[in-house]
C-alpha cells in the first residue's frame, strides 16, 4: 500500500465528507431552529440534480445548471414549508416523520412522472473534467478537487452567515428561545421559511454537484439522507460546526474503512473471504462509530440537546 | 411512458377485465425506485408479446415490488391466494427471487423468471415448476472471463457488490478466466461513489478491469472511471450497458466490451421484428431486459397453445420445456434444470447518431448451459 494511494483515499474521503456536509448542514439547521425532522431533505437533493441535468441539457452551461439547482431547491423548500411543514411545528416528531415521508413518495413519483424511470445524464464541465497531477505524482480528478473547494467555501460562507450577520443572530436566537425571539418582534414565520429554503438550497446544490459524477435518478436522495442523519447525530443535532466535523469524520471513515479493513483482514485470512468480510464490516463502520460516539457523548460531539 | 405505451397498457387492462379470462398471469416486478427501468422494460416487452398474440383469454395482474423482498412476498401470497393466478413471472432481483420463488412453486403455481437466475435455484433448489427464460446469474460473467482469455488479459482487477448475485458474478468470471487477479473487491449494494475503488485499481497494476455493477451503480462507476484518467480496458456483463444506462453514461462507455445473450442487432427474424415493433410501440430501443420479457411471454403463449396450466399442468410443463417459440436470441433450448442453453455474445458500445447502443463483435461461449445443472435432481 503506497503513500500515493493513501493520500488519494484521504482526498476521496474529504470530498465525500464535504458533500455530506452540504446535506447535513440544511438538515441540522432545520432541526435546530424549528425542531423539525425533515425526511424529504433527500428529495430536495434529487430535485437539485434533476433540475441541473435539465438546465445543463438545455443551455450547455454547468454554472447555470448549478445556480438553477440551488434556486429550484430553495423554491421547492419554501413551497413545502409554507404548504405542509408549517402545520407540523407544534406536532410531535412522529407526525413530522409521517408527513415528510409522504413528501418523499410524492416527490419521487412526481419526478418519475415528469422525467421517466431512466437515469439522466449530467456532464462535468469541460474545464473541470479529466485528471490533474498533484505534487508527488498523484493523479486526481480535477472535478473532485473542485468539489472539495466548493464544499469548504460553502462551509465558510455558512459560518460567516451564522456568526457575523443579523439573520445569523436571529437563527441562533431561534434555536435557543423561540418565544423570546418572537416577543422581540422578529417575524418567526419568515425566519422559518428562510431557514428551510436555505437548507433546501444547500441540498439542491449538493445534488447538482454530485449529479455530475453519479447517476441522476429517482430515489438517489434517500441513501444520502441516511448518512446525513448519521452525520448530525455524531456532530450534535442543531450544530453547524458539529455537522462539518461529523461529515468529515463519516466521509473519511467510510472511504478509508472500505479500503483498509479488507487489507487488514488479509493479514490473517484467505484473500477471498477477507475481501468479503472486510467489505461487510466497512459498510457497518460508520454506524459502529455513531454508536461509540453516542455512548461517549449522548448529545453528539458538539450538541447541547439530547 | 409514451402515449402509445399508455394506451397499450390501458387496452391490456381493459382486455383483461372484459373477457372471461381463462389464464391468469401474475407479474411482480420493480416499477418504482432505483431499479425501475429494468422492471418497466420486462413488463413492456412482455405486454408487447401478448398484444401481438391477439389473445383475449389472458388476464394480467401487474404489481410493483418496490425492490423490497417483503413486499414481493406479500404480493405473491395475495396473487396466489386471492387472485388465483396460474403462472407468475416478473422478478428482477435475485434476493427477491429467493424470497418468492420457492414458495410459489411449492404451491403448484408455475414461475417463469424473466431475469433473476440465482445459483441456488439452478442447482439443489431447482423445481419442476420453475423455468428461467433469461440466464443463470453466472452466465454473462463466465462469458466475460472467456473473452478476457481471448483478448489476452492476464491480470484482471475484479469488483462487484457484496450480495448473492455479486458473489456469483466474481466466481462466474473466474470459472473460465485463466489469468491472475490484480485485486478483488466487494462494494456496497447501491454504492454511488467509486473513487476509493478506482484509486485501488490504479495502484494495482492491472491490465483489465471486470466489473458487475447493475443499474445506477454502473453509471456512476463508468463516469468516474473515465474522469479519473485511467485507461485500463474495462469488461463487464450487459447489465451495466443496457439501453437505458448507455444514454446516461454517454461517450464515456464508447468502445467498452460487454457480454450478453442478446443484442439489438442480432440477425434473426424474430429479433428484427421484435426490435422494430418495440420501437414502434414505446419509442425507444429495447434493452436485453425487454427482450427477456418478450421471450418469457412468447414461451408462455407457445405452451398455452398446447395445454392449459389448470387442466393439465403436466402437459403445460412439457410444452414449456420444449421451448417451441421464436426466441429473439435465435436458437434456444432448456437444460435439465430448466435454465437456458444458449450462445453468449460479445458486444461493443457504439454511437449511432445521437443514440448509444451495442453492436455484436463475436461469440464468447457457444451453447452454454450452467455450472449448477448437475446438482439439480428433478
Amino acid at each position: 500500500m503506497s503513500a500515493i494511494l493513501i493520500v488519494e483515499q484521504v482526498l476521496n474521503g474529504l470530498q465525500f465528507g464535504v458533500m455530506l456536509f452540504l446535506m447535513a448542514a440544511g438538515l441540522t439547521l432545520i432541526f435546530g431552529v424549528m425542531g423539525l425532522i425533515n425526511l424529504a431533505h433527500g428529495s430536495l437533493y434529487m430535485i437539485g440534480a434533476f433540475i441541473a441535468a435539465t438546465v445543463a441539457g438545455l443551455t450547455g452551461s454547468f454554472l447555470l445548471a448549478v445556480v438553477a439547482a440551488m434556486a429550484a431547491g430553495a423554491m421547492a423548500g419554501a413551497l413545502i414549508e409554507m404548504t405542509v411543514i408549517r402545520r407540523l411545528y407544534h406536532t410531535d416528531h412522529l407526525d413530522q416523520v409521517l408527513a415528510t415521508f409522504a413528501l418523499i413518495l410524492i416527490f419521487s413519483e412526481g419526478t418519475r412522472a415528469l422525467f421517466g424511470s431512466f437515469p439522466l445524464y449530467l456532464d462535468t464541465p469541460a474545464l473541470l473534467s479529466g485528471p490533474v497531477t498533484l505534487p508527488g505524482g498523484i493523479e486526481y480528478p480535477r472535478y473532485r478537487l473542485a468539489l472539495i473547494a466548493a464544499g469548504l467555501a460553502v462551509a465558510l460562507g455558512l459560518w460567516l452567515l451564522i456568526a457575523k450577520t443579523r439573520i445569523g443572530i436571529q437563527i441562533r436566537a431561534g434555536e435557543n428561545d423561540r418565544e423570546m425571539i418572537a416577543a422581540l418582534g422578529v417575524d418567526i414565520r419568515t425566519l422559518y421559511t428562510f431557514v428551510f429554503a436555505l437548507g433546501a438550497a444547500l441540498a439542491g446544490l449538493a445534488g447538482a454537484l454530485v449529479g455530475a459524477i453519479q447517476s441522476v435518478q429517482v430515489g438517489m436522495g434517500e441513501p444520502v439522507l441516511i448518512l446525513a442523519f448519521v452525520v448530525i447525530v455524531i456532530g450534535g443535532i442543531g450544530s453547524i460546526k458539529g455537522a462539518f466535523v461529523g461529515a468529515l469524520i463519516v466521509g473519511l471513515t467510510d472511504t478509508l474503512g472500505g479500503v483498509f479493513l479488507p487489507e487488514l483482514f488479509k493479514l490473517f485470512m484467505e484473500p477471498a473471504s477477507a475481501t468479503q468480510i472486510g467489505a461487510s464490516l466497512s459498510s457497518m463502520a460508520i454506524y459502529l462509530l455513531m454508536a461509540a460516539v453516542l455512548i461517549w457523548r449522548p448529545t453528539g460531539l458538539f450538541g447541547v440537546r439530547t | 411512458m409514451t402515449m402509445k405505451a399508455t394506451l397499450l397498457l390501458a387496452s391490456m387492462i381493459a382486455l383483461g377485465s372484459a373477457a372471461s379470462a381463462e389464464t391468469r398471469i401474475g407479474m411482480i416486478t420493480t416499477l418504482s425506485g432505483g431499479g425501475a427501468s429494468l422492471g418497466i422494460d420486462v413488463r413492456d416487452g412482455f405486454l408487447l408479446a401478448l398484444e401481438q398474440s391477439g389473445r383475449d383469454d389472458i388476464e394480467m395482474i401487474i404489481e410493483d415490488d418496490e425492490r423490497a423482498p417483503d413486499v414481493a412476498v406479500q404480493l405473491a401470497d395475495r396473487m396466489i391466494q386471492a387472485e388465483d393466478v396460474d403462472i407468475m413471472t416478473g422478478i428482477i432481483w435475485s434476493n427477491l427471487a429467493m424470497a418468492v420463488v420457492p414458495s410459489v412453486t411449492a404451491q403448484d403455481v408455475f414461475y417463469l423468471s424473466p431475469n433473476a437466475g440465482p445459483s441456488q435455484l439452478a442447482g439443489r433448489g431447482c423445481h419442476p415448476n420453475y423455468f428461467n427464460v433469461a440466464w443463470q446469474n453466472d452466465n454473462l460473467h463466465e462469458a466475460a472471463g472467456a473473452y478476457a482469455n481471448t483478448a489476452g488479459y492476464t491480470n484482471s482487477f475484479i469488483l462487484a457488490p457484496n450480495y448473492p448475485a455479486g458473489q456469483d458474478a466474481l466466481s462466474g468470471y473466474q470459472r473460465f478466466y485463466e489469468g491472475e487477479l490484480a485485486g478483488e473487491l466487494y462494494t456496497q449494494l447501491g454504492q454511488t461513489d467509486y473513487a476509493a475503488e478506482i484509486a485501488q485499481i490504479r495502484a494495482s497494476g492491472a491490465d483489465s478491469v471486470f466489473f458487475f455493477l447493475p443499474g445506477g451503480m454502473g453509471i456512476s462507476f463508468l463516469r468516474q472511471y473515465a474522469d479519473s484518467g485511467l485507461d485500463i480496458p474495462v469488461i463487464g456483463p450487459a447489465f451495466s450497458f443496457d439501453q437505458g444506462i448507455l444514454q446516461a453514461v454517454g461517450a464515456d462507455a464508447l468502445g467498452v466490451v460487454n457480454t450478453s445473450q442478446w443484442s439489438p442487432d442480432l440477425e434473426n427474424e424474430a429479433n428484427v421484428a421484435f426490435v422494430s415493433a418495440f420501437e414502434e410501440a414505446y419509442g425507444r430501443i429495447p434493452s436485453l431486459y425487454a427482450s427477456q420479457g418478450f421471450d418469457t411471454a412468447n414461451l408462455i403463449l407457445s405452451a398455452l397453445e398446447v395445454a392449459d396450466p389448470n387442466d393439465d399442468p403436466d402437459a403445460f410443463r412439457e410444452a414449456l420445456r420444449a421451448a417451441d417459440f421464436a426466441s429473439t436470441r435465435g436458437e434456444f433450448t432448456f437444460g435439465p434444470n430448466h435454465h437456458p442453453i444458449q450462445d453468449i455474445y460479445v458486444r461493443e458500445v457504439v454511437q449511432d447518431g445521437e443514440i448509444f447502443t451495442n453492436r455484436l463483435i463475436g461469440v464468447a461461449l457457444e451453447d452454454r448451459g450452467d455450472a449448477y445443472a448437475d446438482d439439480c435432481s428433478m
